[in-house]
């Protein structure tokens, strides 16, 4: 029979934890779409949650069509270019050179969720005032432009900067550095929201931004663990580095607030667990529990001061924080990956500053800078583009409005029954 | 005829009914408002950005009575909201031209009670 013929060749295990791993991956892109929903206003949360969610739709096409082959078909270029277009030879048999294990396929499908969550968390630098027309193709550019060839990169077979010894363990250049680095650039070319300056824009619905960091936390259980491959002792390290960062940076972020702002908030203590969980990313399977403390505990450290002061004092309108938390955090968890890595958690990685490896940090530093330029130059072409096409703001009078109206026709709250 | 309208604190909501009850005033609309007096409101802050004059939650109550009944409401509802403390909120007294029970058509005085 041919099921037993394809069954010999990976481990059940192993398939079983990374299709369990795609969908709690799969989970938090809805997950940040509330994160995000619930700190607009009310009259924008539906625009939010569709921008997420059209994410979720449009590139689960784009990726079995031709993104998994751009970023993961092996090649020395630009990309992996369209040797797999439409998952042509990207079968139902383990593929080596990215996992011995599990099928192919399965491989491509928890590589989905991470290209479709990065390109959603730039959302929450340009919120409340982009047109969803121009979001589309923008989002759709991107993911093909800048998110494909840094995943070729950094992960593909052939990718310079994995030939250079870069490590990335779950994602933190790829997705958090380079969604971050294209959030700075959205949110300053896109300008501030109207009446940013003169008025007060608190969240809508803080209980809905608990619910989805909460999510994210529980999903990213699933990204990090998840990016072992297996179901393994690898994978258990950066299940438990993944918590402990989170909570030391939940923990680190709410006394800060306490000591600098007077309370303890819920959504400083979110912020903070979500800026440990993007710190902690590329380091999980190459870290200890100790490590991770400091990772997350600093990580708060520089997230707190980047949208707290930083942000004010240059006056860039990162709506969410989208750059504060993600591309500082990224950034952050990069580094912090080349001063502590160890070659006793895994060997398959190295050793970084603190374990007589300068070298490493070096190479971490170069990974992070040529992401940040590249990211931020194609992002401001593509962005520059769209613009010139189609217009990527609203009107003054459909941001007044609000975009569930203008851009979808619905009210996510009725005022009367 | 009076239209009394009263501002006070939601926490002292219940206690203002339980007086209207006592005094034998039976009719109020209550509606959930936005507001802040003399104190200029509260200051929130979010990811450390302090926002100042956000405006406080309170309870608008609207009684329509007739002219023997006006001073019976306004001690009642001065004794369920009264603390002392800034924030207590306020009470307007307005004359009333008419007044009109839907249900049968009745007008003035005897529509209200």
């Amino acid at each position: 029979m041919m099921e037993t013929a394809v069954k010999n060749s990976f481990d059940s295990g192993d398939t079983a934890w990374v299709l369990m791993c795609s969908a709690l991956v799969m989970l938090m892109t809805p997950g940040l779409a509330f994160f995000y929903g619930g700190l607009v206003k009310r009259k924008n949360v539906l625009g939010v949650l569709m921008q997420c969610f059209i994410i979720l739709a449009a590139l689960s096409i784009q990726w079995v069509l031709f993104g998994y082959s751009l970023s993961f078909a092996p090649g020395k270029g630009f990309w992996g270019g369209f040797g797999w277009f439409g998952l042509n030879g990207v079968g139902l048999e383990p593929y080596a050179d990215y996992s011995a294990t599990i099928p192919h396929q399965a491989f491509m499908i928890f590589q989905l969720m991470f290209a479709i969550i990065t390109p959603a968390l730039i959302i929450g630098a340009f919120a409340e005032r982009m047109k969803f027309s121009a979001f589309l193709i923008f989002t759709l550019l991107w993911a093909t432009f800048v998110y494909d060839p840094i995943a070729h990169w950094v992960w593909g077979v052939g990718g310079w900067l994995k030939n250079l010894g870069t490590l990335d363990f779950a994602g933190g250049t790829v997705v958090h550095i380079n969604a971050g680095i294209a959030a700075l650039v959205t949110a300053l070319i896109v300008g501030k929201r109207t009446c940013y300056d003169k008025y007060s824009s608190p969240p809508h619905n803080l209980p809905f931004t608990v619910l989805g960091a909460a999510l994210l936390w529980f999903g990213w259980f699933g990204f990090n663990a998840g990016s072992a491959l297996g179901a393994n002792g690898l994978a258990v390290n950066a299940f438990v580095v993944t918590n402990t960062s989170a909570a030391a940076a939940a923990l680190a972020w709410a006394l800060l607030d306490w000591k600098f702002n007077g309370n303890p908030t819920m959504l400083g203590t979110v912020s903070g667990a979500v800026a440990g969980l993007v710190a902690i990313t590329p380091a999980a399977g190459f870290v200890g529990v100790g490590a991770s403390i400091a990772i997350g505990v600093l990580v708060s450290v520089f997230c707190f001061i980047a949208v707290g002061f930083v942000k004010h004092r240059v006056g860039y309108d990162d709506s969410l924080d989208a750059f504060g938390i993600h591309g500082i955090g990224g950034i952050w968890g990069a580094l912090a990956t080349g001063l502590f890595a160890a070659k006793s958690i895994n060997s398959a990685g190295a050793d970084g500053f603190f374990f007589g490896n300068p070298k490493q940090l070096w190479i971490q530093l170069l990974a992070v800078v040529v992401t940040i330029v590249y990211t931020f130059i194609t992002t401001y072409i593509i962005y520059k583009l769209v613009d010139k096409f189609i217009g990527v703001r609203v009107t003054g009078k459909d941001e007044a409005m609000g975009l569930d109206l203008t851009q979808h026709n619905e009210r996510a709250y009725t005022m009367l029954e | 005829m009076k239209l009394i309208i009263a501002i006070i604190q939601p926490h002292r909501l219940e206690q203002v009914k339980e007086q209207l009850y006592s005094a034998e005033v039976n009719l109020i609309t209550v509606n959930e408002v936005l507001g802040h007096g003399r104190q200029k409101g509260i200051d929130e802050v979010y990811r450390g950005f302090k926002e100042t004059g956000n405006l406080m939650r309170k309870i608008r109550l609207e009684i329509a009575v007739n002219d023997n009944f006006v001073e019976p409401t306004v001690n009642a509802i001065m004794k369920g909201a009264q603390s002392g403390e800034m924030g207590d909120g306020k009470i307007f007294v307005l004359p009333l031209e008419s007044c009109i029970r839907i249900r049968t058509g009745e007008r003035g005085w005897i529509a209200i009670g």
